[in-house]
């Protein structure tokens, strides 16, 4: 049975106290090969660029994923790859409207910062950005997106219509018009002179955000203005 | 074929109960893998042969021989492991007059992206099995003589946990290894819920990785100061209680000019209050394109005498392996995984 409000579960090891919910899925649907969108109703809030903890379980085990979805918005979204000899996706894909997760309460500070910045994502990295724009917080932002197929840029129009040309799709398996024919570092080598005053938030698989680190420092890009995010 | 090396006691009773074989059999089949270093089941003679012969349909014992070892002017030695993910792990042996200590990898790569580290440069390619992080031990030539072993070699340990439990068990086990926990040190980045975890199911030492006590900078350090800041690792770990033989320690790279200032031993003094530990200062070993340098030595020397003046047992860690690649945080698989 769905409970109305959060359980307060107290770790008997720590005496620590964490809130766990109890959540029932409206909606999961597979969004391209692999990739799937669940949603629940929100009911906490969190700032965009947030994790939380899921399980299908109460104690089972938990993993962590950024919310997909904006600070205002009725539904809690989640964005995530199956990994087929994971534990937890694997299961999460079989769940279908009307079914049980548990969430931890949200935490994590890959926020959003008004300064101007340049946002680098790839695959479901793309999450804490969409977060942020259905928040509203994209002003001064420029958002370079990769993926390996056209099909994979879940939220284009989305990102379109709000950032318009501050939205660089790069796509590395795939030629279309309006789309940059490679990776997010090749992208990167081809741009002259990259801002050294912005911020540049990364996220992604850990091979991309340790590569575009590299190349931002290489281009003179102070480390302390490159901000990434664990991609668990 | 499955491997049996690295299945725990209860593990193996599975198997065996699944093939009807004496229930006395998992435990003769423990003492072939970890006290008698067998390389196959037929080996296991104190099995009956129909047993043997069931027990090869589906299991091998599965250690590997290392693909490749160079050795430092030191002594040191880099071995190199195939896994079952046809990709490389590296693993340190490092002699110290009676100490020989093994620097064993959990990962195939690494998620956590450090700036610092070299394996964090390859990305993440996969978790090893038990058997796979035993094998790094019980496959190199100086199997016998170790007495120590540290998890901080390729990968975050607590990023795979039930392999690394799972490994502790057998070697601290009466039916395993029979090791004393008091050797053994398992060092994370601090993830909260599974260092919970670790300290609960397990006796090792326990050593985190601190590099700097400020937010601002550990986050420009380490991404996962943006998940589980180090405030809350410590809150963590000061509602253990460590006893008198468990071990809590604390690993920081010394860098010139960003995390050696007297302000960062103020601040070190400040947050480690109230927790009984020690502080390994590190001297930073260069990676390819690093914004970063070690601080000298002798400025790691006054750092140490700071700390130690204030009540923290502080000590250097010497640098071993470097000329090999094997020194702390350069171990890397990168160009091999590629192929």
């Amino acid at each position: 049975m769905t409970e109305e409000r959060p359980v307060l579960f107290v770790d008997i090891f720590t005496m620590h106290q964490h809130f766990l919910s109890e959540q029932t899925l409206l909606s999961s649907e597979e969004i391209a090969e692999g990739v799937y969108l669940f949603s629940f109703r929100r009911n906490f809030n969190f700032l965009a660029g947030q994790v939380i903890g899921i399980s299908i379980e109460k104690d089972g085990p938990r993993r962590l994923y950024s919310i997909c979805s904006g600070e205002q918005e009725e539904e809690v979204k989640i964005l995530y790859n199956v990994i087929e000899e994971g534990y937890l996706t694997p299961r999460l894909s079989d769940l279908t409207e009307g079914d049980t997760i548990w969430i931890t309460e949200p935490r994590g500070e890959f926020l959003y910062d008004p300064a101007p910045a340049v946002w680098i994502a790839t695959g479901t990295g793309i999450a804490p950005f969409y977060s942020m724009l259905r928040s509203g917080k994209y002003t001064n932002k420029t958002l370079i997106h990769g993926e390996r197929y056209l099909e994979r840029f879940y939220f284009y129009a989305d990102f379109t219509a709000e950032m318009r040309d501050g939205y660089i799709r790069c796509c590395s398996g795939e030629d279309a018009v309006d789309v940059f024919g490679g990776r997010v570092t090749d992208y990167l080598k081809g741009v002259s002179a990259l801002p050294h005053g912005y911020k540049y938030y990364l996220c992604g698989r850990a091979e991309m955000v340790v590569e575009t680190r590299d190349l931002l420092i290489v281009r003179g890009i102070p480390f302390g203005n490159i901000v990434s995010e664990i991609y668990f | 074929m499955e491997p049996l090396f690295g299945k725990t006691l209860s593990e193996l009773q599975q198997v065996t109960a699944a093939l009807n074989l004496p229930g006395f059999s998992a435990r003769q089949i423990a003492d072939w893998l970890y006290k008698k270093r067998c390389g196959s089941v037929d080996e296991m003679t104190n099995l009956s042969k129909r047993g043997r012969e069931q027990l090869k349909q589906n299991y091998l014992v599965g250690t590997t021989p290392f693909r490749n070892v160079q050795v430092s002017a030191d002594g040191t030695k880099k071995y190199l492991f195939n896994t079952s993910l046809e990709k490389y792990v590296e693993t340190a042996y490092i002699p110290d007059k009676e100490r020989h200590t093994v620097c064993v990898s959990t990962q195939v790569g690494c998620k956590m992206g450090c700036l610092f580290c070299m394996t964090g440069k390859q990305g993440f390619q996969g978790n090893l099995t038990s058997g796979e992080i035993l094998n790094q031990l019980r496959s190199i030539e100086e199997w016998e003589r170790i007495t120590n072993i540290v998890y901080m070699g390729m990968g975050e340990p607590l990023d795979n946990l039930e392999a690394v439990l799972k490994s502790l068990e057998i070697l601290t086990s009466d039916w395993g290894y029979a090791m004393s926990p008091r050797r053994i040190t398992v060092s994370t980045i601090g993830i909260i819920p599974a260092m919970k975890e670790f300290l609960e199911k397990s006796e090792a030492h326990l050593a985190v990785s601190l590099h700097t006590p400020f937010d601002v900078e550990r986050k420009m350090l380490m991404p996962v100061q943006h998940v589980y800041p180090l405030k809350e690792v410590l809150q963590e770990i000061r509602s253990w209680d460590f006893g008198r033989q468990r071990r809590m320690s604390f690993e920081y790279i010394m860098f010139g000019g960003l995390n050696d200032s007297p302000r960062h031993i103020k601040e070190l003094v400040k947050v480690l209050n109230g927790i009984r530990c020690r502080i390994n200062l590190i001297r930073f070993h260069p990676i390819p394109d690093t914004p970063l340098v070690s601080s000298t030595d002798e400025r790691i020397g006054a750092f140490r005498e700071e700390l130690n003046a204030r009540g923290i047992i502080t000590t250097v860690r010497a640098s071993r392996g470097e000329d090999i690649y094997a020194a702390c945080g350069l171990l890397s698989t990168k160009e091999l995984s590629k192929k």
